[in-house]
C-alpha cells in the first residue's frame, strides 16, 4: 500500500517537474514578452506542485530522500511522469497543444484529488486545482487563437496537436497502482475522466476549427518506460548534482 | 540652470515645475529633448531587463536544487515584468513597442553591456544577483524620484523586486562560499569575472558622461555616475569580506578620512570594447532576441488576425440582431 502511494505521488510530482522543466526552456525565447511572463507563471506553478508532491513522496517512502534527491539523483527509468510531458517543446503551437492536452486532463485529476482520503494529496490538489484551471484557460485561448488565426498558425497548431496527441491514451489507462489508489479512496479514476476530457478538448478544437487527431503512440512513461527525450533532459537538469555530488547549494 | 532668456515661456514653466519637484505626466507639455532622453533611457532600461533574462535563463534548466530553480524562475519572471512596465512607460511618451524592438535588434538602441558577459558557472547566477542587481538597485533607487511620473512609479515597484533579487544572489554566494573548496573556488572565480564589469555598469566617470548634466537639471538623474559607483563599492566591499571572498583589485583600500573605499583604475577601454561589440556574448544575445522575434512572428500575426476576425464577427452579430 505504501509502495503504491509512493509510486502514485511520484507520478504526480514527476509530471509537474518534467513539464515545468520543459517550460523553463522557453525562458527568454517566447514569441512575445507577455508570454515569457505567462510561461514563467505556468512553470512556477508546476515546479511548486512538483516540490510538494516529491517532498511527500520522499516521506511516504521513508528512506530519507528529499525532493532534490528524487529530482536530481534518479535515472530516467525511475521517473514516473506520463510520456506526454517530456515531449520536446517544438514551436509555440506544439507547446500549447501539449499544455492543452495535459492541463485538460490534470485539472480533472486534481479536482478528484481534492476529495482524496490522503490529506496531503488533497491539500496539494486543493491549491493546485485553481492554478491549473488557469493553465487550461491559457492553453485553450491560445489553441483557439492559433487555430483560427492565420493559415500558417492553423497549420502549425494542427501539426503540433498531431505531434503530441498519440501520448494521450496513457493518461487514461489504469494500472495496478492506479487501481489500488482508487480502491483506497486516494487516487482518481482515470478511465472515468475520459468523457469529460473528450468533451472539453472537442469544444476547444471545434472553436479553433482544428481536427481531432486519432494517432496513438505506445507510451508508458508512468511505469518508467520513457522516450529518448527524457534522458537528455535529465542530463542537463541533473548536471550540477552529478558533477559535484553531495554538496549543499 | 541655463540662461533664462534662451528658454521659451513653456520651457521656463516646465523647468519651474521640475525645480518644485512636481511630477511630469505623459499628457503634460515637455521639451522634445526631455521626451527623447526619457524614451532613450527607459527603452534602454526595458531592453536590459529583456536581454538580461538570457544569461540567467542559461542556468535555469541546470539550477542545482528545486528551491533554487523556483527562485531563479521567479526572478527571471520578475525581469520580464520589469521589461513590460518599462516598455509601457516608454509607450506613454509616444514610442511604440515595435519601434523599440526594431531599434534593439538593429543595434541602434543599447541595453546594459553587463549582459554581454557569459554565465559560465552556477556561481555566476549568484554573482549576477548580488552584484548586477545590487548595482541596478543603487542606480534605480534615486530613479523612484525621477521627474517623469510613470518612470518613477515603475521604479518603485521594480526596486522592491530588485532588492529581493540581490538578497537571493547573495544567498547563493553565501552557500557557495561556505561550501566545499570547489564551490568556494567557483564563487571566487565568478567574483573575479563580474566585479569590474559591475562597477563599470554605472557608466563613464563624471565629466566624460555625455548625457549627465542635462539629465540632472531635469531631475531624471539625481546623482553622478561616480557618486553611485562609490555608493555601490562602499556597500559591496564589506559584503565580499563577509563572504570571505577577495575583490580582484590590488589597489582597493579603505580611506579612513573620507570613510569610503577607493578602487584601482577601471579599464574603460575594455568597457567600451564590450559596449561596442567585442564582448563574448554581444552577438549571441542579439541573435537570441532576433531568433525569438522571427520565430514568434507567426504567433503574433495569428493573435492579430484572430482579434480582427473576432471583432468582425461581433460586429456582424450586432448588425444581424438589429
Ligand atoms: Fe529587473
Ligand atoms: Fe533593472
Ligand atoms: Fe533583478
Amino acid at each position: 500500500m505504501a509502495d503504491h502511494l509512493f509510486e502514485y505521488t511520484l507520478r504526480l510530482g514527476d509530471n509537474c517537474l518534467i513539464l515545468g522543466q520543459r517550460l523553463a526552456e522557453w525562458t527568454g525565447h517566447a514569441p512575445i514578452l507577455e508570454e515569457d511572463l505567462a510561461l514563467g507563471n505556468l512553470g512556477l506553478d508546476l515546479l511548486g506542485q512538483a516540490r510538494a508532491f516529491l517532498t511527500y513522496a520522499g516521506k511516504v517512502e521513508g528512506k530519507g530522500r528529499s525532493e532534490d534527491d528524487l529530482a536530481f539523483l534518479r535515472d530516467a527509468h525511475a521517473f514516473r511522469n506520463v510520456s506526454l510531458v517530456e515531449q520536446p517543446n517544438g514551436d509555440f503551437g506544439q507547446t500549447m497543444a501539449r499544455h492543452l492536452l495535459f492541463a485538460g486532463w490534470y485539472s480533472l485529476v486534481l479536482e478528484r484529488l481534492t476529495q482524496s482520503q490522503d490529506s496531503t494529496l488533497a491539500a496539494v490538489a486543493e491549491k493546485g486545482v485553481k492554478e491549473i484551471a488557469y493553465h487550461w484557460r491559457h492553453a485553450a485561448e491560445w489553441t483557439i487563437r492559433l487555430g483560427d488565426g492565420t493559415d500558417e498558425s492553423h497549420r502549425r497548431m494542427q501539426s503540433g496537436l498531431h505531434q503530441v496527441w498519440g501520448y494521450t491514451p496513457e493518461l487514461f489507462r489504469m494500472d495496478e497502482t492506479d487501481t489500488a489508489m482508487l480502491r483506497a479512496g486516494v487516487g482518481a479514476d482515470l478511465a472515468a475522466l475520459q468523457p469529460a476530457w473528450d468533451a472539453r478538448i472537442d469544444a476547444v478544437l471545434v472553436e479553433a476549427s482544428l481536427e481531432r487527431p486519432s494517432s496513438v503512440t505506445r507510451s508508458n512513461g508512468k511505469q518508467g518506460v520513457h522516450s529518448e527525450h527524457l534522458g537528455h533532459m535529465l542530463s542537463e537538469m541533473q548536471f550540477l548534482q552529478r558533477a559535484y555530488p553531495g554538496m549543499e547549494w | 540652470m541655463s540662461n533664462a532668456s534662451s528658454q521659451s515661456a513653456e520651457e521656463a514653466r516646465f523647468q519651474a515645475r521640475i525645480d518644485a519637484e512636481d511630477k511630469i505626466e505623459p499628457k503634460d507639455w515637455m521639451p522634445e529633448a526631455y521626451r527623447r532622453t526619457l524614451i532613450r533611457q527607459i527603452s534602454q532600461h526595458a531592453h536590459s531587463e529583456y536581454v538580461g533574462m538570457l544569461p540567467e535563463g542559461n542556468w535555469l534548466t541546470r539550477a542545482p536544487t528545486l528551491r533554487r530553480k523556483a527562485a531563479l524562475m521567479a526572478k527571471i519572471q520578475d525581469e520580464a515584468g520589469h521589461g513590460l512596465y518599462l516598455y509601457s512607460a516608454a509607450e506613454t511618451l509616444g514610442a511604440s513597442r515595435d519601434e523599440m524592438y526594431r531599434d534593439l535588434l538593429s543595434g541602434k538602441a543599447k541595453y546594459s553591456s553587463i549582459f554581454n558577459y557569459p554565465t559560465l558557472t552556477w556561481a555566476d547566477i549568484g554573482a549576477i544577483g548580488w552584484l548586477v542587481d545590487g548595482a541596478a538597485i543603487t542606480n534605480q533607487v534615486p530613479l523612484c524620484r525621477c521627474s517623469f511620473g510613470p518612470y518613477a512609479r515603475a521604479m518603485v515597484r521594480v526596486c522592491k523586486e530588485e532588492s529581493f533579487h540581490q538578497r537571493q544572489g547573495f544567498q547563493i554566494m553565501l552557500s557557495l562560499a561556505h561550501g566545499e573548496p570547489e564551490q568556494k573556488a567557483m564563487a571566487q572565480d565568478a567574483l573575479n569575472r563580474w566585479w569590474w564589469p559591475s562597477i563599470a555598469m554605472f557608466g563613464p566617470p563624471d565629466g566624460e558622461s555625455k548625457h549627465s548634466a542635462q539629465s540632472m537639471a531635469w531631475k531624471i538623474k539625481r546623482h553622478s555616475n561616480d557618486e553611485l559607483r562609490q555608493r555601490f563599492v562602499d556597500m559591496t566591499v564589506p559584503q565580499a569580506d563577509f563572504l570571505g571572498l577577495r575583490i580582484p583589485d590590488d589597489d582597493l583600500k579603505f580611506n579612513a578620512d573620507t570613510g569610503h573605499y577607493e578602487t584601482g583604475p577601471i579599464d574603460w577601454d575594455d568597457f567600451w570594447a564590450v559596449v561596442n561589440g567585442e564582448g563574448q556574448c554581444n552577438t549571441d544575445r542579439l541573435a537570441a532576441r532576433q531568433k525569438a522575434h522571427d520565430e514568434g512572428a507567426w504567433v503574433r500575426d495569428a493573435a492579430t488576425a484572430y482579434a480582427a476576425k473576432r471583432a468582425a464577427r461581433k460586429a456582424a452579430e450586432r448588425i444581424a440582431a438589429e
